[in-house]
């Protein structure tokens, strides 16, 4: 009995890859909370790298950190021009896209991750993006997904910070994430990976919660919970809000 | 100072806010306009979606019209009965236009229909209210009093009525259709539909220019009210904290403009105002025909 389970245990050790590094981190905040005044914020994610053996010389270490926000449908229309204007004519809708994505490396990503390991741990945003249906009715849906990643990327929601990552001594490891504003609210899965020779040697994963709190989450639940409450109570603040000013400014005048 | 936005889920300046709502609440104390065909583009260029910037300019004007109302029933300047009336038709239009609405954002083609909706209508009543109100500020400096009652086809419909407050005794017909017209630019295009509504009535109801104003304005609230519960209730697009900032900016411009507008002669409000709603038409115009910079946009999933 005690044989077979050393066998069984050489055997799974031996499937696995070697596990000589092991990577420790942290995060300066898991929770992020969307109040009145949120501009945006930025997490330093920072760690360290265990080892029980001397590093292996061949392939320099490198750390790749992803952060990826909550994932919906979508879609993605484009503009052609008709009848002399610029019209949304075709449109292709993805099953899923993250609604914040940032790869942050210590090298170039490239050089950081084969291609192999990037399709097998899904690290850059390319990957993260799923057409779920085969798009028969579309020339290039490339096109599509390219266009969407381009458009939110403009807008700071996926990010590619290459060589962001700073590594002292193949040790310590630390890089900042600044998560924009206009935040979608939910879990924000944030991994970290070590890679050597473009293939990941190990990987941890942790959780940002990202919420609105006060009083912005009580008017979005009340907005989609009880709409004809919230549509009644918009407008009666509105209306008062209104009278309200101009009796000030009547008030101001007089004196 | 930047400030997060429930609903739209962005973050802006609320001087920003304020300032937008208080130049838009001059002009629309000036003109008895909502000043939603201004408010509407300007709240897409700072970067709110459209479909809330839609639904919260119809709350935000219902409260700046509120204090401009109020001030002309203290004039009794606003014609009850013809506002009831238009109001009849207002509602109507206001639970086509949604439905419209909905209908056409589910195949992405809402922006194009507020485009063109904008382009159309302030493109014709823009140049007729130029023309018109340039002929009329030749004549009153001429000295001769324009002829302003005229018999026309209006007068010969039926299902007439009194309206004693505008000295008219005209069909119903004509003013339900207009506010049904209107009902529906409210509810599509976010604005109160003063820009059609106030020529209107002049033009083609004949009403004495002193009670349009504030006419419009009380067909207005309840209109844009109903555009609000109902974009509410089926969009979830009313942001409350942006509403309010409008406002606020928008009822002390709104009170700074009445009294500008009561300054001004009736022809010469009307020349500005037509010379404004030609300049927005020209930027809208100018935007569908120049080939975008992006091709693609991202909408939200659902429906084709």
């Amino acid at each position: 009995m005690l044989r077979l389970l050393t066998v069984l245990s050489f055997l799974l050790l031996s499937a696995l890859p070697v596990r000589a590094e092991e990577v420790v981190a942290g995060l300066s905040q898991n929770r992020v909370s969307i109040t009145a005044t949120f501009v945006g914020s930025e997490i330093l994610i920072f760690g360290a790298v265990k080892r029980d053996s001397p590093p292996p010389e061949d392939n320099p270490l490198e750390v790749v950190v992803v952060v990826e926000g909550p994932s919906a449908p979508i879609t993605v229309r484009k503009k052609d021009k008709r009848f002399g204007i610029w019209v949304n004519t075709e449109a292709m809708e993805l099953a899923a896209a993250p609604s914040f994505y940032a790869v942050a490396s210590s090298a170039p990503l490239e050089q950081s991750v084969s291609t192999l390991d990037d399709l097998r741990h899904l690290i850059s945003v390319e990957r993260s993006i799923k057409i779920s249906e085969n798009p028969f009715n579309i020339d290039d849906p490339r096109e599509f997904v390219d266009a969407l990643i381009r458009i939110r990327q403009k807008s700071g929601l996926y990010k590619l910070l290459e060589s962001s990552v700073t590594l002292q001594k193949d040790t310590l490891f630390e890089t900042r994430v600044a998560l924009p504003a206009n935040l979608t609210e939910g879990e924000y899965r944030t991994r970290i990976l070590l890679t050597r020779g473009g293939e990941v040697t190990s990987e941890y994963e942790t959780v940002i919660n990202v919420q609105k709190v006060g009083l912005e989450r009580w008017i979005f639940n009340l907005a989609h919970e009880k709409p004809l409450i919230y549509g009644l109570l918009s407008l009666v603040i509105a209306i008062a809000a209104g009278w309200g000013a101009s009796a000030a400014f009547r008030m101001i005048l007089r004196n | 100072m930047q400030i997060y936005l429930p609903i739209a889920e962005v973050s802006v300046n609320a001087f920003l806010l304020l300032g937008l709502g208080g130049i838009v609440g001059i002009l629309s104390g000036m003109f008895g306009v909502g000043g939603g065909f201004l408010m509407t583009p300007l709240l897409f260029f700072i970067g709110i979606p459209p479909a809330v910037a839609v639904a919260t300019e119809a709350n935000q004007i219902v409260a700046s019209s509120f204090s401009g109302v109020l001030a002309h029933l203290k004039r009794k300047t606003v014609d009850l009965r013809m506002g009831g009336v238009l109001l009849v038709g207002g509602l109507i239009g206001a639970a086509l236009g949604v439905q419209l609405f909905n209908a056409l954002k589910a195949i992405g083609q809402v922006d194009l229909l507020v485009k063109l909706s904008y382009v159309l209508f302030l493109g014709i009543i823009g140049s007729l209210m130029f023309v018109e109100s340039l002929r009329a500020l030749m004549k009153s400096r001429g000295g001769s009093v324009p002829k302003r009652r005229k018999h026309t086809w209006v007068h010969n419909l039926p299902f007439k009525m009194k309206f004693r407050t505008s000295g008219l005794y005209i069909s119903v017909i004509p003013p339900i259709l207009v506010g049904v017209l209107v009902g529906i630019l409210a509810a599509i295009m976010g604005v109160g539909g003063g820009f059609i509504m106030v020529p209107a009535m002049i033009y083609l109801l004949g009403m004495p220019t002193k009670v349009v104003v504030g006419t419009s304005l009380f067909q207005i609230i309840f209109v844009t009210a109903f555009t609000t519960l109902l974009h509410a209730t089926t969009n979830f697009t009313v942001d409350m904290g942006l509403a309010v900032l409008l406002l606020i900016g928008g009822v002390i411009g709104a009170q700074i403009g009445a009294r500008i507008g009561v300054k001004l002669k009736a022809e010469q409000l009307r020349v500005l105002l037509a010379i404004m709603v030609l300049a927005v038409c020209g930027k809208l115009g100018l935007d569908l025909l120049i080939m975008p910079a992006e091709l693609y946009e991202l909408g939200a999933a659902g429906g084709h």
